[in-house]
């Protein structure tokens, strides 16, 4: 029978595959975050692979907060004009207008209106009925407990101790006007699963995930990278050159360095396998509040 | 560069590894929150920062002693850290040298059934958790009974805290006696028993030092060598059509998930419902043609002949059909706060078919306790019955018990939408055991002096309003 099995890579991504594609067929008007990270890159490969040799027959949407990293904003232009991807970029331009930043108003404040709002503003103006996330369930508690079709009511709220029941691989994707669903094609996915699929798969992803010598300042025990002039004047004495990487990637203040040598995907799992931080300690927003992340997926966000 | 080459080898190994799902099932204090914990720490999948938290933790609100709590670690939301208890389920990853596992912690409590029924449904394995001083209790006949209900072929009884009965040989044999009793005759084909303490680490990854008595595997041990395939569906090709891709005028593809059996290039196949045959031209793949496919690859079939196919309908080998009925019985958990309603009309969404579906018969509830059936109007939320149903087309399926894909079906409100229940196909059943007030529209041929000459054409009409869902009961 050994020849009929398939190894656990190549079953989550039949999985997500069949997952994407249910999506396709059952809801009017989806769409696929897209927020330029790892994950995210390997869920569109799902997406390209789902529907050869056709197109993905939904767009793409970034919620640009406008402090992404530079190099972020440069790998999602050419990979969306290279692949031919219908891309719908958002901001909360008026929060923006307005001056609104992590160094002014703090973490919370600007993922509230940068993040949160503008994903959910882009959600009601183009009136889609489902999500695709490239959320895990191994990255966080809360995000354990989350089905792959996850119910959110008119107001994008998700309620943990209301999820509808979901079994074997029959997913409900009946919603009212105005309700919609999140998706997650990489629920069942680790974050060795997505290194290894992204060195088997050959998937291009943002130079940042790879160590080099960069400028850096530490901040509260982030290694910060001033990616713009918007880094604060008093903080300029600080910065200094080291070789750092990222593990995640988000905005720049919000996401913090690792020192490391890692400049391939093979250093990078090694480095991984023998870290002794999880990766979302380098995102300041888990931080912020006591069970923060379940509160903010409550309200919306991802 | 040495360091490089080791790492590239882990890659290599770890690629090839399989996957094995398994739930794990107990009351609240019979520690399973714990033992998962401990099979993450002993495999050392955890990482500092999540230790370090959880020793903040268990300082606050840890209900170990002076212990880690490893149940932290699992109960991920707020809600339930403050009471305690897990409340819904939870995945976790786990990977080891030989394969990786995927773990859905469900809860124990009596009114969270329908948490393991969801936790259940794609396990391979149920560990099922006993405290070695209460030994088999009610709630464990329950988890056992579901988890035979959901066709779930391996078993393990975990009896747990054996530290606290001295690691007694005397006290776990008289449980697994008890145990067999009652599991005789649900007839789940491997059980196995292991002795252990989660709290200390005993039989978990290591085997115990206190009970040399037990001469058997360790619980990882096991759940690294059990097969992680029982395939009885292997001759029954299930192809249900998912998607139909049509990128261009030259292509028109099937895709779908390969829900049981193994279709190859150049076979004949037969659509369900319309029962036309074509052969397969191409197993089409962003990586690639196959000349094969089996479940539960994600492929795109396409065919010799131009036939009219679309979601919902079925591929099959025409040597092997599945039963193709409009009314069956199942047995049916209730998952809603709602009760059945019977008069209402849910849907019936089974491989990619969605239908309306109408309740026939209720013919017995079965008590999750006592096993014992008593008689019922309606199902109410975690009550499990054996329930006979009409659907608006014709579905194709096969019995739970011999294919899982095509013998489970989610039932949804049309109201509410909600997910109401989740049944397991028993089989078709005769026109007589269905509704006696039935509501089709009649026809009467014959007294509408129509030519025979025509029967043929309306017969071939009334078929197909059948399968869109309308029914007309045609008197020749």
């Amino acid at each position: 029978m050994s020849e009929y099995n398939l190894s656990h890579l190549k079953e989550l991504e039949a999985e997500a595959i069949h997952i994407i594609r249910e999506v396709a067929a059952e809801f009017d008007n989806p769409v696929m975050l897209y927020s330029i990270g790892k994950d995210s890159s390997v869920m569109v490969r799902l997406a390209e692979k789902a529907f050869y040799p056709g197109k993905v027959p939904f767009p793409l949407m970034h919620i640009d907060s406008k402090w992404k990293f530079k190099e972020m904003i440069d790998f999602r232009d050419k990979y969306a004009k290279d692949h031919g991807w219908n891309l719908i970029v958002e901001s909360n331009v008026e929060a923006f207008e307005s001056g609104v930043g992590p160094f002014t108003h703090g973490s919370k404040v600007h993922t509230d209106l940068m993040k949160t709002k503008a994903l959910l503003d882009g959600l009601d103006k183009y009136k889609f009925d489902a999500a695709f996330g490239g959320a895990r369930r191994d990255e966080e508690k809360s995000r354990a407990k989350e089905r792959i079709f996850s119910f959110r009511d008119s107001f994008h709220q998700w309620d943990p101790k209301n999820q509808r029941p979901e079994l074997w691989d029959i997913y409900n994707a009946r919603v009212h006007k105005g309700e919609s669903i999140r998706v997650f094609p990489l629920s069942n996915w680790t974050e060795l699963d997505i290194w290894q699929y992204i060195r088997l798969e050959k998937i291009p992803i943002v130079p940042l995930y790879f160590a080099k010598e960069r400028p850096v300042a530490e901040l509260d025990g982030n290694l910060v990278m001033p990616d713009d002039e918007r880094f604060p004047e008093e903080l300029r004495d600080k910065v200094e050159y080291r070789n750092i990487r990222f593990r995640t990637l988000g905005c720049w203040p919000l996401t913090g360095a690792i020192e490391s040598e890692a400049d391939t995907i093979e250093k990078i799992v090694e480095e991984m396998m023998t870290t002794t931080k999880s990766e979302r300690t380098t995102r300041v927003i888990d931080f912020d509040q006591d069970a923060s992340m379940e509160q903010k997926k409550r309200e919306g966000y991802f | 560069m040495t360091e490089n080459k080791d790492i590239i080898e882990f890659l290599n190994k770890d690629e090839q590894k399989d996957l094995l799902r398994f739930l794990t099932a107990g009351s609240v204090d019979d520690g399973k929150s714990t033992l998962i914990g401990r099979l993450l720490f002993d495999s050392k999948k955890l990482y500092e920062d999540q230790l370090d938290a959880l020793k903040k933790d268990s300082e606050r609100i840890g209900n170990a002693g002076e212990n880690i709590d490893y149940a932290l670690l699992l109960d991920g939301l707020k809600a339930e850290r403050e009471q305690g208890i897990t409340i819904d389920v939870a995945y976790r990853y786990l990977s080891t040298n030989n394969r990786k596992f995927i773990i859905a912690d469900t809860p124990g409590h009596e009114q969270y059934t329908r948490n393991m029924i969801t936790g259940g449904s794609t396990a391979q394995l149920a560990i099922i958790l006993v405290d070695a001083r209460k030994g088999v209790i009610t709630q464990t006949r329950r988890h056992t009974f579901l988890a035979s209900l959901l066709g779930i072929e391996n078993v393990v009884l975990a009896v747990n805290k054996m530290d606290l009965v001295d690691y007694d040989k005397s006290r776990f044999d008289e449980i697994v006696a008890d145990y067999k009793n009652f599991v005789e005759p649900l007839n789940i084909p491997n059980i196995k028993y292991i002795p252990l303490s989660a709290l200390n680490g005993d039989n978990v990854v290591e085997p115990s030092k206190y009970m040399s008595w037990y001469t058997g595997i360790s619980l990882l041990e096991h759940l690294e060598t059990v097969p992680t395939k029982i395939d009885h569906a292997f001759d029954q090709l299930r192809y249900p059509v998912q998607y139909v891709l049509r990128p261009n005028l030259n292509f028109r593809g099937f895709s779908g998930k390969v829900a049981s059996g193994i279709v190859r290039k150049g076979d004949e196949v037969m659509v369900l419902p319309s029962g036309k045959k074509s052969r397969v031209k191409q197993i089409v793949t962003y990586d690639g043609e196959l000349d094969m496919a089996f479940p539960p690859q994600s492929v795109t079939l396409t065919l010799e002949d131009e036939i009219d196919i679309s979601r919902g309908d079925m591929l099959v080998h025409p040597h092997a059909q599945p039963i193709v009925a409009r009314n069956f019985e199942a047995m049916l958990v209730w998952m809603d706060e709602d009760a059945m309603d019977v008069s209402k009309k849910y849907y019936i969404k089974h491989t990619t078919n969605t239908s309306r579906i109408r309740i026939d018969n209720i013919k017995y509830r079965v008590d999750v306790n006592t096993m014992e059936h008593s008689e019922v109007s309606f199902l109410e939320l975690n009550e499990i019955g054996r329930v006979v149903f009409t659907s608006a087309k014709e579905l194709f399926f096969d019995a739970y018990k011999d294919n899982k894909s095509c013998g489970a079906f989610i039932l949804i409100d049309p109201i509410t939408n909600n997910t109401s229940a989740v049944g397991m196909i028993l089989g078709e059943v005769g026109e007589d055991q269905i509704h006696l007030e039935d509501d089709a529209l009649i026809l009467n041929l014959a007294g509408l002096g129509i030519d025979h000459s025509h029967h043929n054409a309306v017969l071939k009409a009334v078929s197909e309003l059948e399968r869109q869902g309308i029914r007309i009961k045609v008197i020749n």
